[in-house]
């Protein structure tokens, strides 16, 4: 401690001639498009579940389910999830590096506008029918190939901030967040592997076949959970929690522990996606196991996340960002129990295929991902933008919307997911299959339209937000030196640099 | 670098690190996470040595169960097999009318029926066997086009109905607007809904304009009266079921080029046994016949 200490003395950064100032304005623009793909990927994810209880709402082409499901999957992961992590992790790079963004200003806005050109180009190819059908990764060549340049541009960014920081040690977070960037680049390197049937077409056919397809498809599938939504905003988790938190990080140990076992672990359990198909039995077997023993390194992040709040507990009571950070974190612990259960094969025999899994994906979605990303977008805005956030009643009024309405939504899919499992494994005295697939869809349409309405709850969190945001940033500017705000209520909800 | 400091609040030191006013605790990982964990590892460890696991080239360690996915599938299916073995002999071997004269083997026929009805024939027919208005036939009221008692409906279900087997039922309607000009057609449909006792015009119909071309084209098939007929699956025209619709234009279309339904040989497709489920299920469905029709005999 005390060499490293030496190595870098305490208070150099005083020292400097020049004051330090972050690279933020790209930052700002992340942060803006978070919300607005928020809004576009989770309407777009209304409008499905519409689709879904109302079939006739497949009235075109165009939107009909099967080309707007992705525009929904990818609005969300990419558009929403992409951005929060963009903005959070060049936000938390130099804060926790103590120093500015590596290379110039335009080049990170330009990353902005070409990750919103790429997002929002495949979007628009999905409702043409330009797929290679392979789910999260339905982007056509042409577009794995500039997402794969953009997303070396971001590696260099990240790491050349990394590398020249001012600490000298590297944030939890950033671990976090620099397993994600490299992780994804393998990912989607490798299942991305097509040949264009010509250099003038849109359309590709993967190089991998048969079983072998599916493996990779779901090696990539699983592990943008497991590093895209898991470790990226597991990242965010750690800068924001502590920060909104006032409090120190509950076990540095503990960080250290969770992190290895779960980056090493996460990366094997994609089998668990292929059980009872033609994967071989030993690849099936692999994937419960490491499933399995996935399961405490994820609620590592979890007893770090909720332990933090150790000795600052009362803050749940009038701080919605934190409720919201800590209300993620605990969606996050029931996702990654359920994961691990659902990944055994006996569970597995009645949950695949059935809206227990939509359910699963969702309570982590819409509970872990929008949430966490939620309490950090409400967190940086007003020290983004140097305003007062507008009101925190409004705050109060997303996280309640935003609860009832993942509430709606999971327990209608535990309710028609097991109903349905179960329905599809009855037979009757003589040994004959009790009902037909059309009973079993038949009797989904209520939960349909509860999940629906549970959806339009939590859009209707979204707009709240986008109103809020909205009146902060056209609110008055406050000074950089005055750091009480008046009748601002709370501190973590002021400016403090 | 900040310094190591002791939190008041729950006891633990700092790491010493700083990044932006965030500090460490040096608590100790949790006792139960690091059990929780290790056990998740040996119940890995159970099912790796219990399961098909390790990859060894060309083959993988086999599992103390011996379990594969595919001899499970092969178990199951034999199980049951062999759990219906004995009432599928029996339903192979009886005739229909003593399958459903036994009470318990009737029960059997109508549950298996309803299985693999909702399996094979739903798609056409609906879930219940309602039909759909203007494609497939309803096999839930008494009106037949191939005829109603076990032996037609067995017969319609084994050899399927215009397809490309031997035996499939076959019967075809000329398209008259080859022959006849829409005026005469129009005549001629007038005349079919006349035919129906309810219409105003049922007792003067002989009078209509379109009744000698009934007489020379249609009467042969579909009777003299309309009444139909099942040895060419000729459908019934004096009564309110219209398969392809009964307004005076669908008329006219279905005489201009008709439409007529195919169905595929089941018996191709299913065993003996599973056929004669379904034909006493259909036959259950509500408008089952006592009496075959000649035609079916004849085939048979």
């Amino acid at each position: 401690m005390s060499a490293q200490a030496a190595a870098q003395p305490a208070g150099s950064m005083q020292t400097e001639a020049r004051p330090l100032t972050y690279a933020d304005d790209a930052i700002r623009l992340f942060t803006i498009a978070t919300v607005l793909w928020a809004f576009i990927g989770m309407a777009a994810g209304v409008f499905i579940a519409a689709q879904l209880a109302f079939p006739w709402l497949n009235f075109h082409e165009w939107i009909n389910f099967g080309r707007f499901r992705p525009v929904h999957t990818s609005g969300v992961i990419l558009g929403f999830g992409g951005n929060a992590l963009l903005a959070t992790s060049y936000y938390v790079v130099q804060r926790t590096c103590q120093t500015r963004l590596f290379g110039p200003n335009w080049f990170h806005i330009l990353q902005f506008w070409l990750f919103q050109v790429v997002l929002l180009s495949a979007a628009g190819s999905y409702v043409l029918g330009f797929t290679q059908s392979k789910e999260y990764a339905e982007p056509e060549w042409i577009f794995d190939i500039l997402i794969t340049v953009w997303w070396v541009s971001y590696l260099v960014v990240y790491v050349g901030t990394l590398v020249k920081r001012k600490e000298p040690h590297i944030y939890v977070a950033n671990w976090f967040f620099l397993s994600y960037i490299v992780a994804v680049a393998m990912l989607h390197t490798v299942n991305n592997i097509s040949i264009p049937i010509s250099l003038f077409s849109m359309h590709s056919y993967t190089v991998y076949s048969g079983v072998q397809s599916a493996m990779i498809q779901w090696w990539y599938g699983h592990n943008m959970v497991g590093f895209f939504l898991t470790a990226g905003f597991i990242g965010i988790m750690y800068y924001f929690v502590p920060k909104q938190a006032e409090r120190p990080i509950y076990s540095y140990r503990l960080s250290i522990v969770h992190f290895w076992a779960l980056i090493f672990l996460y990366i094997w359990a994609g089998p668990h996606h292929l059980h009872y198909t033609a994967l071989p039995d030993w690849a099936q077997t692999l994937g419960v196991v490491f499933s399995v023993m996935l399961w405490m390194p994820s609620w590592g992040g979890m007893v770090n996340g909720i332990m933090t709040l150790s000795g600052a507990w009362h803050k749940l009571r009038t701080d919605p960002i934190m409720r919201f950070l800590v209300v993620a974190v605990a969606f996050y612990g029931m996702s990654t129990f359920e994961g691990p259960l659902m990944s055994i094969k006996e569970v597995n025999a009645l949950s695949h295929y059935t809206d227990w899994t939509v359910g699963h994906v969702h309570s982590g979605a819409l509970g872990w991902v929008a949430f966490v990303a939620f309490g950090a977008v409400y967190y940086l805005v007003p020290r983004l933008w140097r305003r007062t956030m507008h009101s925190v009643a409004l705050i109060e009024v997303h996280f309640w919307l935003a609860s009832i309405g993942i509430l709606l939504y999971i327990t209608a899919m535990w309710v028609s997911g097991i109903t349905q499992g179960l329905m599809w494994r009855t037979y009757d005295e003589n040994g004959f299959l009790l009902y037909t697939f059309s009973d079993t869809v038949a009797m989904l349409h209520p939960y349909y339209v509860t999940r629906f309405l549970g959806g339009v709850l939590y859009i209707a969190g979204v707009v709240v937000m986008m109103y809020n945001l909205y009146r902060t940033i056209t609110g008055p500017i406050i000074a950089r030196t005055s750091t009480p705000l008046g009748s601002a209520p709370k501190a973590g909800l002021t400016p403090a640099e | 670098m900040g310094k190591i400091e002791r939190d008041p609040i729950t006891g633990q030191y700092t790491t010493g690190h700083q990044w932006n006013g965030i500090r460490e605790l040096r608590t100790p990982v949790p006792i139960w996470w690091m059990l929780v964990w290790i056990a998740s590892i040996a119940f890995a460890l159970v099912y790796v040595y219990l399961l098909p696991s390790i990859p060894l080239g060309d083959r993988t360690t086999a599992g103390a169960t011996g379990y594969t996915a595919r001899l499970n599938l092969e178990a199951e299916l034999d199980a049951v097999r062999t759990a219906r073995a004995e009432a599928s002999a029996q339903l192979a071997e009886l005739e229909l009318s003593e399958i459903v004269a036994d009470e318990e083997l009737a029960t059997l026929a109508f549950n298996g029926g309803r299985s693999a009805f909702g399996v094979n024939c739903m798609q056409c027919h609906g879930a219940g066997g309602g039909g759909q208005i203007g494609q497939f036939p309803s096999l839930i009221d008494d009106d037949w086009l191939w005829g109603g008692s076990l032996e037609d409906i067995w017969y319609s279900i084994n050899h399927g109905i215009r397809n490309e087997t031997l035996d499939a039922r076959f019967a075809l309607m000329p398209a008259y607007g080859d022959f006849y000009e829409q005026a005469e057609i129009e005549d001629v449909a007038d005349y079919v809904l006349a035919l129906n006792p309810s219409s105003p015009e049922h007792a003067t119909r002989d009078q209509l304009p379109g009744a000698e071309m009934f007489d020379l084209e249609c009467s042969a098939c579909h009777g003299v009266n309309g009444e139909g007929g099942r040895d060419f699956g000729a459908p019934n025209l004096s009564d309110a079921v219209w398969l392809y619709g009964g307004e005076r234009e669908e008329i006219v279309a279905q005489i201009i080029n008709p439409r007529m339904g195919v169905m595929p040989a089941f018996g191709e497709r299913l065993d003996e046994a599973t056929i004669k489920m379904l034909t006493v299920y259909v036959h259950a469905l509500g408008g089952g016949e006592d009496v075959a029709s000649g035609e079916t005999a004849a085939l048979q």
